[in-house]
């Protein structure tokens, strides 16, 4: 993100691209507002950088990795985090990182609420899982 | 935006991608036993990025009177609202029950860890419905 900003001045926060990509299907008027039309190119392009730097972490030094984690957690779970992150307008990079870095006080008072919220989610499932 | 800004975007983005999989980030279950307060390296990853980014944020603009292949530095807007706080709120109980947030849903799947595509069909389903539904036309 750093490097995003020196660059570009950019700032690179990752839960905004899952509400650009709507912007290529839908006609709804949020998904076609000046902020998402504007960025929807580079936020595709952000997203599959991480995906060929995640690759050359693997072939160099990774080995392959299957989460057991159950479908339906995974399902619940990226639902509501993709949800409320877009409320938010911020997830762990764009409060977490990019937020903090920054000082914003929404953004720390957020990364509080979701880390305890998290929390407690966690130990709940533990509990019956 | 011009194809070297692009270039430096895949460029951080791979980065960043790098850097989740070498934190062991990309995988719900050292998510999930942080949470539980059971290893929290995590915390280190976070703090490490948060220190790394405040510093940049604060000497490059210093440094640089503007980027190197873009018009301006930019601010990352969030306001103190509902929206925000609430909007927070959810996002955590979705990540404590799965594991995942945006960047290691997109980055594991770089490192094969397919059953992550389930986690980010929710995450893209979750923005519609936000979207769709309950976004506001401002900013």
């Amino acid at each position: 993100m750093s490097l995003l900003f020196a660059a570009t001045g950019l700032i690179g926060g990752m839960s905004t691209v899952f509400t650009t990509v709507w912007s290529f299907f839908s006609q709804a008027p949020y998904f076609r507002e000046e902020r998402f039309m504007a960025s929807r190119g580079w936020r595709l392009v952000y997203a599959a950088g991480l995906i060929v730097g995640a690759f050359l972490w693997l072939a160099a030094f990774g080995e392959p990795f299957r989460t057991q984690v159950p479908a339906w957690q995974l399902a619940a779970g990226g639902f509501l985090a993709g949800f409320g992150a877009r409320l938010s307008n911020g997830c762990t990079a764009g409060h977490g990182i990019c937020g903090m870095a920054s000082l914003q006080p929404p953004s720390i008072l957020a990364v509080v609420i979701f880390l305890a919220t998290a929390m407690a989610t966690a130990r709940l499932v533990g509990a019956f899982a | 935006m011009k194809l070297g800004a692009l270039f430096f975007v895949l460029a951080s983005g791979a980065l960043f991608g790098f850097g989740l999989a070498l934190s062991t980030m990309v995988k719900p279950e050292v998510v999930i036993s942080f949470l539980l307060w059971r290893d929290m390296g995590l915390l280190l990853v976070l703090g490490g990025a948060v220190v790394v980014t405040f510093v940049a944020y604060r000497v490059v603009p210093r440094v640089l009177r503007k980027p190197w292949a873009g018009a301006e530095f930019q601010r990352h807007p969030s306001e103190m609202s509902a929206r925000t706080l609430g909007g927070a709120a959810i996002f955590g109980i979705g990540w404590g029950l799965c594991g995942v947030c945006p960047g290691p849903a997109i980055a594991g799947l770089g490192t094969g860890n397919w059953p992550l595509l389930i986690a980010l069909a929710g995450l893209i389903a979750g923005a519609y419905v936000q979207g769709r539904f309950f976004g506001t036309r401002s900013r």
